[in-house]
């Protein structure tokens, strides 16, 4: 297929943002495909040609790893979908998956000229157009690495952030491994993130190119189990280790009724649902209970991923249950209107107390106080306070517990040296990933807590300059 | 791809293979389990590692043929694969000098046993060892547990085979008869468990028990093993397999096995259908269950 042939370039301030198309909500609830359709060849065209391209660009400073921005979309607008596709790559080697999840609103988008006055260049549908056309067009080109350098590094996590580094390193010419707890590669992106924002196709099609670019992988490698940090640089003779394994330990409120059977962490339930396809139950062997009335606690991205997914599971009513406002809530506005296009149904400024099961321990009741909101507290938002007398039960057969995530321990109880703070986050240096062990560095949830798949990649670029020159000089 | 290098039934429906997994066998210590799955649609299911062998790079496991990943798992032939092998998983048996350690296995649970009997008798303390089942049949394992204990009484629930009783009621000889036991450890079926730490609670004597409840991932990130210990939430995966048995709460264990009664029929349905003929047996967890 052929670059579609471009037309003369109409003047920018005149054009609106191009609307993605997308699945309507009563169509998609019943299924499991993606929901946006990305834009075509020549609306991606006509919305590249809204860029004004800045001399001082600063949508580029607000990309976690810098994509060239306006030189990726000014080849857009000339129909030279290929080569903006390989334009981003050049800093990003995940496009097809940030396009998708990165909240471009709070990043590239925020700064856009176009923002001031209209609506910004829509930045993240672009790239995801290219990244699409790329790869469905079969035009994947994996570049030439550097010479080898004779320097191996360990990767521990198949995650955003590992991804990354090992793009970054294995590109320089060093011997790259990532080791993946997983049996299979790309972390939060394969079993947190449902199919239907973030098709499972695609993130192995994209971490099959960080393959191709001479990256090793190895699935099922628990590393604080099946080999420790120490043995990989003692033992297997890796010259560096990047620790990239995520916010993998759910929380929950201890609080009654917890442990009833029906009540999931949103690991549990998205990794069942995403990881271990259980929508395609019994096709697929691992199953989900069947529910009709789900509750899920929390308000981020998270909760809006589990609700969706619990209403594509079958669910009749989904309901969201938020201690603050809409306002406060983390997750981003896309997410939360999607949820709302779809059904789910908010019942904000109220927080659970208790669970309460039926004679087989299944729970079948959330019992709920009323909140307002009070003085805002150490995160700046307004601190939720309790109604006195306002409690009231919502009959529920599923509860997923959607409150966030702590640092995994499994790395930092068996790695000797490698200190964390108190919440058990690894402690590392925010420029370069140091930490306090020699030879190891970290990035992404591991470090900073829960956050966002680009922020993790941006962190993963950083601790990849580092550890080359670490690697280089061996001074640290 | 992991091959299976050896399988055998070894009682009625419990089948031991060693298999290929040079990592988990290097590691591996007493206690310790490992993930398995057979397909990419399989599940992720659980099973104590019964020995390794660190220079053939070998593990062997020990399961029962009861929901439809095990009985998926019975059919594999030496030569065939397993997609996924994942381990050690789970923290490794405490192993110290006890003096006289109690070690009790129900049915398949003495499969998990006898690595930990093993590494007990290694570390100098004398073994008494009570090696049940519910009938003849299901025993396994009897002399592997012979010739690491001091004594080995055998029970059957039926009498079909040496002593007619239950794994409690030798227990209780050995406490009658004045044994001072610094351990006992239980490892069977949920009941069993529960009626072992019965026991042993009127007389102090520590009990540790191994459990196996339901599991996704079992590396501590998504808490579908949560039991409480005590009070407190615990992951077995990360915070066991191993617990005191007279601070499980037992009963909250045995309904959250039950959460996929349902879908494991299901599952189970499906495979007979696919045979043409009834399988029978119990119905068991899925999503990790056994």
């Amino acid at each position: 297929m052929a670059d579609a042939t471009p037309k003369p370039r109409p003047k920018p301030f005149s054009i609106p943002r191009q609307p993605m198309p997308e699945q309507p909500p009563h169509v998609r609830v019943g299924n499991f495909r993606e929901v946006p359709f990305g834009l075509t060849p020549d609306l991606a065209i006509l919305e590249a040609s809204r860029c004004i391209q800045c001399k001082n660009p600063q949508c580029v400073k607000g990309c976690p790893v810098s994509v060239q921005i306006p030189e990726f979309i000014d080849l857009v607008a000339k129909g030279k979908f290929i080569e903006a596709a390989r334009k981003i790559k050049e800093t990003n080697a995940l496009p097809a998956v940030c396009g998708r999840v990165c909240p471009q609103e709070e990043q590239c988008e925020m700064p856009c000229v176009l923002g001031k006055k209209g609506e910004p260049v829509a930045i993240g549908r672009l790239e995801r157009f290219v990244a699409d056309f790329e790869r469905v067009t079969g035009n994947v080109e994996v570049p030439g690495v550097g010479a080898p350098t004779g320097k191996r590094v360990a990767v521990v996590g198949a995650g955003p952030a590992g991804l990354t580094v090992a793009g970054d390193l294995v590109q320089i010419g060093h011997d790259v491994t990532i080791f993946e707890a997983l049996h299979k590669p790309g972390g939060v992106l394969m079993y947190g993130i449902p199919e239907f924002r973030l098709p499972k196709e695609i993130v192995q099609a994209e971490v099959e190119y960080i393959r191709k670019l001479g990256a090793k992988l190895e699935c099922n490698a628990v590393i604080g189990k099946s080999i420790t940090i120490d043995e990989l640089l003692e033992e297997e003779g890796f010259d560096a280790v990047f620790v990239g394994t995520g916010a993998g330990l759910p929380y929950f409120m201890n609080i009654p009724g917890e442990n009833l059977i029906g009540v999931y962490s949103a690991n549990e339930y998205l990794t069942r649902a995403n990881l271990m396809k259980a929508y395609l139950f019994p096709e697929a062997d691992t199953p989900l209970n069947k529910a009709t009335n789900v509750a899920v606690v929390g308000g981020g991205n998270v909760a809006m991923d589990a609700a969706r997914t619990a209403k594509r599971m079958g669910a009749k009513n989904v309901y969201l249950v938020y201690r603050r406002s809409k306002k406060e809530m983390p997750a981003r506005v896309e997410e939360v209107h999607h949820a709302e296009e779809e059904g789910i149904e908010f019942h904000l400024l109220t927080n659970p107390i208790a669970y309460h099961g039926d004679d087989e321990s299944r729970v079948h009741a959330v019992e709920c106080q009323k909140m307002e909101l009070g003085e805002p507290d150490a995160s700046g938002r307004r601190r939720p306070v309790v109604i006195k007398g306002s409690e009231f039960k919502l009959t529920v057969d599923t509860v997923i517990v959607s409150i966030g995530n702590g640092a995994n321990p499994l790395v930092p109880s068996t790695t000797p040296g490698l200190d964390t703070n108190k919440w058990g986050n690894i402690l590392a240096d925010q420029e370069t990933g140091k930490t306090s062990k020699k030879g190891v560095f970290a990035g992404g949830d591991i470090v900073i807590g829960a956050a966002t798949v680009i922020l993790a990649m941006g962190a993963g670029r950083k601790a990849a300059a580092a550890m080359h020159e670490y690697l280089k000089t061996g001074a640290w | 791809m992991f091959p299976i290098l050896e399988t055998k039934e070894i009682a009625k429906n419990v089948y031991l293979q060693k298999i290929q997994a040079p990592r988990v066998a290097k590691k591996r210590k007493a206690g310790q389990f490992l993930v398995l799955r057979r397909t990419d649609a399989g599940e992720r299911i659980p099973l104590t590692i019964v020995s390794s062998d660190p220079v053939e790079g070998s593990v062997s496991i020990i399961f029962q043929a009861v929901g439809k990943s095990t009985t998926e798992f019975a059919r594999m032939k030496a030569g065939d694969a397993y997609l996924d092998v994942v381990g050690p998983l789970g923290l490794a048996t405490h192993i110290e000098k006890f003096g006289t350690v109690v070690g009790i296995g129900g049915g398949i649970g003495t499969a998990p046993l006898l690595p930990i009997a093993t590494a007990i008798k290694e570390a100098g303390n004398r073994l008494l060892s009570i090696v049940g089942a519910r009938t003849k049949d299901l025993l396994i394992l009897e002399d592997e547990m012979r010739a690491v204990s001091d004594e080995i009484v055998v029970t059957t629930d039926d009498g079909s085979y040496a002593k007619k009783g239950f794994v409690t009621n030798a227990l209780q000889e050995f406490i009658d008869r004045g044994e001072k036991i610094g351990l006992c450890i239980g490892i069977g079926p949920v009941p069993m468990m529960r009626a072992v730490a019965e026991v042993t609670r009127p007389h102090g004597i520590k009990t540790m028990v191994s459990l196996n409840p339901i599991m996704v991932d079992a590396t501590g990130m998504c808490g579908a093993c949560r039991v409480t210990v005590g009070g407190t939430t615990k992951f077995v995966c990360v915070d066991g397999p191993e617990f005191d048995g007279h601070q499980v709460d037992f009963k909250e264990l045995v309904m959250r096995n039950r959460a996929y009664l349902r879908e494991e029929k299901t599952a189970m349905e499906r495979i007979e259908h696919k045979d043409g003929k009834c399988m029978g047996g119990a119905a068991v967890p899925a999503g990790g269950g056994n």
